[in-house]
């Protein structure tokens, strides 16, 4: 690795490090008195979404195909997961591992449902791949209505309680951190080169269906640790949750936050989940508005509002023109 | 026993299939023209069913026969309809198709939001609108309302069918999809066609909504987005933007999933519809009566 990199690398990571110090201080110091808890809430909320966001970035932004039932893939996981910590017994294994077990595997499963779905789904492209996500996200959820094990359809509740904020926002940075990583990776731009011109892509000799396929697993998967954290912050779940409007939900949030700028998404997310918190006495309206502003976007600035740019605190202290970009934790600023 | 619930299912088959395909003809037509999956179309329908629900108890205390109202609501329809198409989705019109399936969620998402701040969360219950006989055949309830969904359904069918082959406009019609800056250069005016095709779009989709609620008489927020979904399927099936498709794709749809839902599991019908429609699109994503078409490079 060339010193330039390790080094920004090293100022990101301290990036980070601050605004962990800084929240932590603000949670452990008190300050906040009895809406501390809410308050750590709502950062939790912030830290599945944006793992969810920027996971249907890497497709929309980066892969240049949506799908409409990423809330599928989160379904998967968070059951996945949430059976996985159900089955085991309250032993000696401290909750973080069990914790970390249950992310994994709660990935695991949505990356294997991912190259299910994949496979067949990703011989299609543009509208056609869409509706065929949200045909699968659909069937994912008629399933887990029908099985006895996800509760037939009922509540499955009495999950443990362990999504606890300060590993959430690890998590998270891991998650962010990786797939910038992707999208920087030789990988990453195989896939950038089928979405600026597939036939063009192929005619070069990349095997586009893999790449395609890898991306949309790589996806799933994260979709997936977040669903995990999310079973392990509700503690109850219903499959009608994962809805439809839920994946267009995340959608809205990559479009307006900007396809192909995980800045956007991780900006867009954090701020798109406080937002309805903020101003509770407005939540009817909170859709209403989302659709209003994401019409505007689409006429006025297509790309959404942070197009693909991606902000860097290593630039940003040098002001030179290196391309480098703080992997999360600019989410509270 | 066995056949009368064999012929019941039939029939219930039949009726929903042609409120289905009555739905999928709006899909088709759009799709047809500008190739864009209008995903509002479905709340089209809700706004549709939300008119009747006002309008239906004025007719009917008007002394006036309670169907009339449809009229009102294809008014409706057809303003909101022409509403969506000029100012959300002409501007994005020419920045790809990305950008237009967007807009078109949005709008779905728009639109039963405004529902939802409008007439509230809880459902309406729409006034009976046809006081129609009942038969009984083989031991099967055949409501002369059935027919009548399926009768209006094949109508429509045939009239849009007319329309787009033997008029003027629907020559123009048939143009613009081909190609656009040829349509302009003969001087269609590709604006206004496609503005015109909203409207029978919306205006189909109220009459949708009319038959809808003769058999489920009842309106909420989000009706439209699981019917518009299973429409779109069905005009899929059949072979999006071909009119008789969209009629076939339909049947087929109702009829597979009360069959599903009758002799096969109950709990598992949505699943096997979106798995028709999957195996469908991998299969021959051109539909049952489409023709497959290479992609220019």
């Amino acid at each position: 690795m060339p010193r330039e990199k390790k080094k920004s690398y090293f100022i990101n990571f301290v990036g980070v490090l601050a605004v962990f110090l800084l929240l932590a201080a603000l949670f452990e110091s008190n300050i906040l008195g009895s809406r501390t808890n809410y308050v750590k809430g709502i950062c939790t909320t912030a830290c599945y979404t944006i793992i969810m966001v920027a996971s249907l970035n890497l497709l929309t932004g980066f892969m240049g195909e949506f799908s409409l039932g990423h809330a599928g893939f989160m379904s998967v996981g968070a059951y996945a997961s949430a059976i996985f910590t159900g089955f085991l017994p309250e032993t000696g294994i401290p909750d973080f591992l069990v914790f970390l077990m249950a992310l994994i595997i709660g990935g695991i499963a949505a990356a294997v449902a991912g190259v299910l779905v994949g496979i067949p789904a990703l011989r299609l492209r543009g509208d056609y791949l869409c509706i065929v996500t949200v045909a699968f996200a659909e069937i994912i959820r008629v399933a887990f209505c029908n099985f006895d094990i996800t509760g037939g359809g009922r509540t499955l509740s009495g999950i443990r309680s362990l999504s606890n904020f300060y590993w959430c926002f690890w998590v998270m940075v891991v998650c962010v951190a990786l797939m910038y990583m992707y999208v920087r990776s030789r990988f990453g731009r195989t896939v950038t080169a089928i979405r600026e011109d597939y036939i063009a892509a192929s005619a070069s000799g990349i095997n586009v269906t893999y790449y395609k396929v890898l991306t949309f697993t790589f996806s799933a998967f994260f979709a997936g640790v977040a669903g995990a954290i999310y079973a392990h912050y509700m503690t109850a779940m219903i499959p009608t949750n994962f809805s439809f409007m839920y994946s267009s939900e995340f959608l809205t949030e990559v479009i307006i936050g900007g396809t192909g700028s995980l800045t956007g998404s991780v900006i867009g997310a954090a701020f798109l989940s406080a937002l309805p918190e903020l101003m509770r006495q407005f939540s009817t309206y909170r859709m209403l508005m989302y659709s209003v502003v994401l019409i505007l976007v689409m006429i006025f600035r297509p790309g959404g509002i942070f197009g693909t740019w991606e902000f860097s605190l290593a630039r940003l202290l040098k002001k030179g023109p290196q391309k480098k970009k703080r992997t999360g934790g600019v989410v509270h600023e | 026993m066995a056949l009368s619930l064999f012929l019941q299912s039939l029939v219930n088959g039949l009726n929903q299939g042609a409120i289905y395909a009555l739905i999928a003809l709006g899909y088709t037509m759009v799709y047809g023209i500008i190739r864009m999956i209008n995903f509002a179309h479905g709340d089209f329908i809700m706004v549709g069913s939300y008119t009747l629900f006002y309008t239906v108890p004025l007719m009917i205390n008007a002394g006036m026969p309670a169907f009339l109202a449809v009229f009102a609501a294809i008014a409706v329809c057809v303003a909101v309809g022409v509403a969506v198409e000029v100012i959300a989705y002409r501007p994005v019109r020419n920045a790809g198709s990305m950008s237009a399936l967007i807009t078109a969620l949005a709008m779905s998402v728009f639109l039963e939001n405004l529902a939802m701040v409008l007439f509230g969360a809880s459902p309406k219950s729409i006034a009976t609108i046809f006081t129609l006989p009942t038969f009984q055949f083989l031991g099967a309830t055949l409501q002369l309302k059935y027919l009548l969904t399926l009768g209006i359904g094949i109508a429509m069918m045939i009239a849009l069918q007319l329309f787009v082959k033997k008029t003027r406009l629907g020559k123009a019609m048939r143009a613009v999809p081909q190609d656009k800056e040829a349509s302009v250069l003969v001087g269609i005016h590709v604006n206004k066609i496609i503005t015109i095709t909203f409207a029978i779009g919306s205006g189909l989709a109220a009459v949708a909504a009319l038959m809808y609620c003769a058999t489920y008489p009842r309106a909420t927020m989000d009706m439209g987005s699981m019917m518009g979904l299973k429409a779109f399927i069905a005009a899929v099936l059949g072979g999006i933007g071909i009119i008789p498709g969209a009629m076939l794709g339909g049947l087929v749809v109702g009829l597979i999933e009360i069959f599903v839902k009758v002799y096969i599991a109950p709990g598992w019908y949505e699943a096997i519809t979106y798995g028709i429609l999957i195996v469908v699109l991998l299969v021959k994503p051109a539909g049952i009566l489409g023709k497959n078409v290479g992609e220019k490079v």
